[in-house]
């Protein structure tokens, strides 16, 4: 198989085209957007908060390059169900794992976009919100 | 069919970068508007110049000092014969055009007062944008922008709405480095001049690419880098008009560009010297100096017809298929933008690399076209007096895998 299709690998489109858990929840307990703005690439994150610290539901909006939004719909699978911790420990090596795809180092940035987003999404829900749970919808 | 006067065959063979294969295939380089490829004529020139000249310039009395000096001055004379400046003295080098634009954008503000106004236009680079934006801010200045119309063109009315008396400079591209577009600058500057503007030429993506007069332009100012005109990097040109050049302060104080210094003030150096402060990049001015010769020896007139047909016959090409969209007016210089529908720009030129051909994705140091345009990015490619026809069909084949990998 020639790289270019190693990267571009069928579970890999797949997930871009048919993003999971893609949509908004309105009375999220925490909300987040980030942007990489030297690719364009914008991603929000909402994730509702169980009292167990648990992800109860997950949601991704954005749009950007093949590599952003697979890693990013596949990181939703993966955090989903699994307490707040399981995403303060993701590390780089988690999502290359995840992604399962030789990633050059130009593209590393995209990759990457969501696993930041997601452990800034929690950072703002210790830091500040604190409280689980359902919130009034913004 | 190319009727271009260029023997491509034979420009080619002093590219010594276009043997390369990448990933096993032959290099399709269409990132010349990003930088150029170097012929061996300016490789060989800075070789030479460091295995036989290097000394440092202008106060060294001894022979290899003289010639490195006569070197360098020889670079200024050849900057201003090929932009028809009237002297040497109009000539002054600089890093890059960012560079030039930096100068001109901190020296030419100082003596503006509070409200005065600045106008460019949205389709600037960020090097013709952020400076002004930024002393704008610093300064107390009205920031102004000329608008681009459905086209990608400057819009006529904009451009009259936003020259006004209050005007003191219009810094405006001669050709977008993303949608192409030549601007008409010799009209504009008469209507910047008729107002008492100062009128600054970003002439990055035109001087490498067609004849540029300053004279028949009547620019105050064109600022152009070495590295997009076949030259190295590190070396750029600020041309003014010796009226202005005199007035204006320096922007870089240090060595070289003092007349005499006391304790308690410095007199400054002559044109060019003025604005050329410290040890300059020696070298970097002589494969500039050899750079021009190659372009001028090719011919200027031929590189522009030579670009145009090869933009032709692309656009043709990409005009056909509905699932590309390209970007900007007809009339344009060696650059394509363009987009593959529901493919981002940096994915189709990861995939246009694995079959050799090198584009550019991004927003071009330009995001506030990219916002007018309503895209995050765009690929971009872009041609030079290297490029052939071939290599288009190459990059169209290679369009089609980006269609069949993500299913277009």
């Amino acid at each position: 198989m020639e790289e270019i299709d190693q990267m571009y690998q069928e579970n890999i489109l797949d997930h871009y085209k048919n993003p999971r858990n893609f949509g908004k929840i309105m009375n999220a307990t925490v909300h987040h957007h980030e942007k990489n703005p030297l690719c364009g690439d914008e991603l929000d994150v909402y994730f509702l908060i169980d009292d167990g610290r648990n992800i109860a539901d997950v949601k991704i909006y954005g749009h950007g390059c093949a590599i952003s939004q697979s890693s990013a719909s596949m990181l939703t699978e993966k955090v989903k169900g699994k307490s707040i911790d399981e995403i303060k420990k993701l590390k780089k090596e988690d999502i290359l794992e995840m992604l399962g795809i030789p990633v050059s180092a130009a593209r590393l940035k995209c990759a990457l976009l969501s696993m930041v987003l997601f452990k800034n999404a929690i950072t703002i829900f210790e830091k500040y919100i604190k409280e689980p749970g359902v919130k009034r919808e913004r | 069919m190319i009727k271009t006067k260029l023997n491509i065959e034979q420009i080619r063979k002093d590219f010594p970068i276009l043997t390369r294969k990448i990933h096993g295939k032959p290099l399709i380089y269409f990132d010349s508007a990003a930088t150029s490829q170097k012929p061996k004529q300016v490789i060989d020139a800075m070789d030479n110049y460091y295995k036989n000249s290097n000394a440092n310039i202008h106060r060294s009395i001894h022979q290899i000092g003289e010639e490195a000096t006569k070197l360098y001055e020889e670079a200024h004379e050849k900057v201003a014969d090929f932009i028809n400046a009237d002297s040497y003295q109009n000539i002054v080098f600089t890093k890059n055009t960012t560079e030039s634009l930096n100068l001109l954008a901190y020296s030419l503000t100082s003596k503006l007062k509070k409200g005065d106004e600045i106008a460019i236009s949205q389709m600037e680079h960020h090097s013709n944008f952020v400076p002004w934006q930024q002393l704008a801010k610093q300064r107390g200045l009205k920031l102004k922008f000329i608008k681009i119309d459905g086209e990608g063109n400057l819009d006529k009315k904009s451009i009259q709405e936003n020259i006004t008396k209050r005007t003191k400079i219009v810094s405006l591209t001669h050709a977008s480095n993303v949608l192409g577009t030549i601007n008409p600058i010799k009209d504009i500057a008469k209507i910047a001049h008729e107002h008492g503007a100062m009128v600054v030429v970003d002439g990055a993506q035109s001087v490498p690419h067609m004849p540029v007069d300053v004279q028949q332009l009547d620019a105050d100012f064109l600022a152009f880098s070495g590295h997009k005109m076949l030259g190295p990097t590190g070396i750029g040109v600020l041309y003014g008009k010796k009226e202005l050049l005199e007035e204006m302060q320096p922007f870089l104080y240090g060595g070289e560009m003092i007349r005499e210094v006391k304790f308690d003030d410095t007199t400054f150096n002559e044109l060019p010297w003025k604005f050329e402060a410290g040890t300059m990049n020696i070298a970097e001015a002589v494969g500039l100096g050899a750079a021009i010769d190659y372009l001028k020896k090719t011919g200027m007139e031929n590189i522009r017809n030579h670009d145009a047909e090869l933009v032709d016959y692309a656009m043709a090409k990409l005009k056909k298929i509905d699932w590309i969209k390209t970007y900007g007016p007809k009339e344009r210089g060696a650059v394509i933008s363009f987009n593959v529908k529901g493919v981002h720009a940096h994915d189709v030129a990861q995939i246009l690399d694995s079959d050799g051909v090198a584009v550019r994705a991004g927003h071009h140091c330009c995001m506030p076209l990219m916002g007018v345009l309503g895209v995050p990015a765009t690929a971009r490619a872009s041609f030079y007096l290297y490029n052939t026809e071939k290599e288009v069909d190459h990059f169209v084949e290679a369009l089609y895998k980006v269609k069949k990998i993500f299913g277009v």
